[in-house]
């Protein structure tokens, strides 16, 4: 009779013990904070690293994926002209972009800060709208001023008497133009990178070096550069990755053309391995941006976590 | 007195002032000049859109002035705005872009909340890896994704690729990384005083996330629900790889592929098509742009 009474109770104790240690481990941080990072945990897990190294198991594979073929994908590649092409144009087109974008970027931000604080925000404001447009918008925007046939850039030239320019017809045009819409797009980045930047720059420094008589260059030189350099350094690298993976204006403006010599990584991969159907092969290619993008990645998180100490 | 005081020491400054301010207004004149350049070359092209999206076919095939519009017309608007097809890709985007936002804050906001104020094993580390997985470009994991989709239909029967929902899975693993890493910077803004205060006062965590953190952090929290909105609006290799049938397409790749047919551009059409585009990220940069902005830097410029 007491055991019949017993037990339930003891049962009951135990699971209101259990209940309680259930809802002790709820309580403690450690618990809740991993509960709240769980869903972007699993995220970054199941389709970020998940899908890199599923990248490097593709490109061993032949192309109907049912037989490893170890790096005979990379053998292929590099028995290949147009990948070196490719290399070589996705070098250059990172690169000049990268560098005119920073420029220019410079240059804006010091013509913005130069003028009076009321008008500034108007001038921004209007400065930033290339990087607003959705990338694929704009790039129709720009292919369509580059028609052959109806090219308004070339009507307005026709009358400085300059010949019709074949935007996206000559290969070293062809990669100007895609160069060109790639800096448009980007370079308000930059400006207003830099704009936050010279605001933090103390006015003192620049006072004091009025007073020592600097010209502007040697204000610039001396104290504006090592004032941003963190920040430039981590827009350019950033910058960097992101034209380096640049995918939207290569594929709109030229697809690629004419005959590969706009083709970058992400454009090519697209065609090998999307259209093509040569999943393997496309995967290999898009591999190869890795190693620039790490390097990038790397210094990036240098100057990142620096100034996490700095602050 | 002090009058007297400025009015003698006036003469040998106003003559330094004067030169100065010369200079000033010189290098102001050359600011304005070389503004008026780039701002000319910068909204080129979208006014150009503007200027053909209100052309007719004959006048733009009558190759007159391309920079004028002589005989304007809406029917090209009207054209898209009554077409099933365009108003489809429009509704594909918006319901694509409002779910993968709220996805996007339901997921970052208490893992940055976690991550800024609860310290626990490897929560450092977690944060710079989060930052590393924003630095990953889409381009580099497309090709795996698809297979990966493609595998799983295979498997399961759930078929994933070419259905306008296979990006709400997708888009996230653009906009989660910075949304994260730019709400960690706003939270770990907010003083200690503030939460210690929460918790003694009996506040659980979930209360100091939702009751304190939130509404401090909120123009924190408005800044990356327009990042992810832009993100997710614009994003073009995703959909172009991920989605094919007209019905599922979105705007970017909707124009692209159902505006252009072969060797024939629309190209009336197809401007107001991205004017139409480009439309909603313009009108919330237009209203917001502190918060736009405040976004943008917020990433790199913080502390």
């Amino acid at each position: 009779m007491a055991d019949v009474v017993l037990q339930p109770n003891r049962a009951a104790a135990q699971a209101a013990r259990k209940r309680s240690s259930l809802h002790n481990a709820l309580r403690r941080k450690s618990t809740v904070a991993f509960l709240m990072t769980l869903p972007l945990l699993l995220l970054i897990a199941t389709l970020v690293i998940y899908p890199a190294f599923y990248a490097l198991h593709l490109a061993t594979l032949n192309k109907s994926m049912q037989r490893f073929v170890g790096l005979s994908n990379f053998e292929f590649l590099f028995r290949r002209e147009t990948f070196w092409l490719v290399v070589k144009q996705s070098c250059i087109f990172a690169i000049t972009a990268v560098i005119f974008k920073a420029v220019l970027g410079f240059i804006i931000a010091h013509f913005v800060h130069n003028i009076p604080a009321k008008g500034q925000r108007k001038w921004r404001g209007m400065l930033l709208v290339p990087w607003v447009i959705p990338p694929a918008m704009s790039t129709l925007a720009w292919l369509w001023l580059f028609d052959p046939s109806y090219s308004a850039f070339n009507y307005t030239l026709s009358f400085f008497g300059i010949g019709p320019i074949p935007w996206t017809g000559d290969p070293m045009w062809a990669r100007f133009s895609v160069i060109l819409v790639n800096i448009w797009v980007g370079a308000p980045f930059f400006m207003i990178m830099y704009l936050a930047a010279l605001k933090s720059v103390p006015e003192q420094l620049y006072e004091a070096a009025a007073i020592d008589g600097a010209n502007w260059w040697q204000r610039i030189w001396y104290v504006t550069l090592p004032m941003m350099r963190n920040i430039i350094a981590i827009t350019t690298l950033f910058s960097l990755i992101v034209t380096f993976a640049n995918f939207d204006i290569v594929r709109i403006l030229t697809a690629g053309g004419p005959l590969d010599h706009t083709h970058i990584f992400a454009t090519w991969a697209f065609r090998v391995g999307i259209e093509g159907s040569d999943i393997p092969l496309g995967a290999s290619v898009s591999l190869f941006m890795v190693p620039i993008l790490a390097i990038a990645a790397i210094f990036i998180l240098r100057d990142v976590n620096k100034r996490g100490n700095e602050a | 007195m002090t009058t007297v005081t400025v009015d003698k020491a006036a003469p040998t400054r106003k003559v330094k002032y004067g030169s100065m301010s010369r200079d000033r207004a010189w290098a102001l004149r050359w600011s304005y000049f070389f503004l008026v350049i780039f701002a000319i070359f910068f909204l080129t092209p979208p006014i150009y859109m503007f200027i053909t999206s209100l052309k007719s076919s004959a006048e733009i095939s009558a190759a007159t002035n391309p920079w004028w519009v002589f005989h304007p017309t809406p029917e090209n608007y009207i054209a898209l705005l009554t077409s099933n097809q365009f108003l489809r890709f429009f509704w594909n985007s918006a319901i694509v872009s409002i779910f993968v936002v709220t996805i996007t804050m339901l997921i970052s906001v208490p893992a940055a909340f976690a991550l800024s104020r609860m310290r626990f094993w490897g929560s450092a580390t977690l944060a710079t890896g989060v930052f590393l997985t924003y630095l990953i470009p889409e381009t580099l994991l497309f090709i795996p994704l698809f297979k990966m989709f493609a595998v799983i239909g295979d498997w399961t029967g759930i078929q994933l690729i070419n259905r306008w929902y296979v990006l709400l899975i997708l888009y996230p693993t653009l906009t989660v990384p910075f949304c994260t890493w730019i709400m960690i910077g706003y939270f770990a803004s907010i003083p200690k005083e503030l939460d210690e205060a929460a918790v003694i006062d009996g506040a659980s965590w979930i209360q100091t996330l939702t009751r304190i953190f939130i509404p401090v952090a909120f123009p924190g929290i408005i800044a990356a629900t327009i990042f992810a909105f832009t993100v997710s609006w614009a994003q073009f290799l995703y959909p172009l790889v991920f989605t094919t049938s007209t019905d599922q397409l979105v705007m970017p790749v909707g124009i692209i592929t159902s505006l252009i047919r072969g060797d024939v551009f629309n190209w009336g059409q197809i401007m107001t098509g991205a004017l139409l585009g480009a439309a909603p990220p313009l009108i919330i940069y237009a209203f917001l742009m502190d918060y736009y902005i405040a976004g943008l830097t917020a990433g790199a410029t913080k502390g």
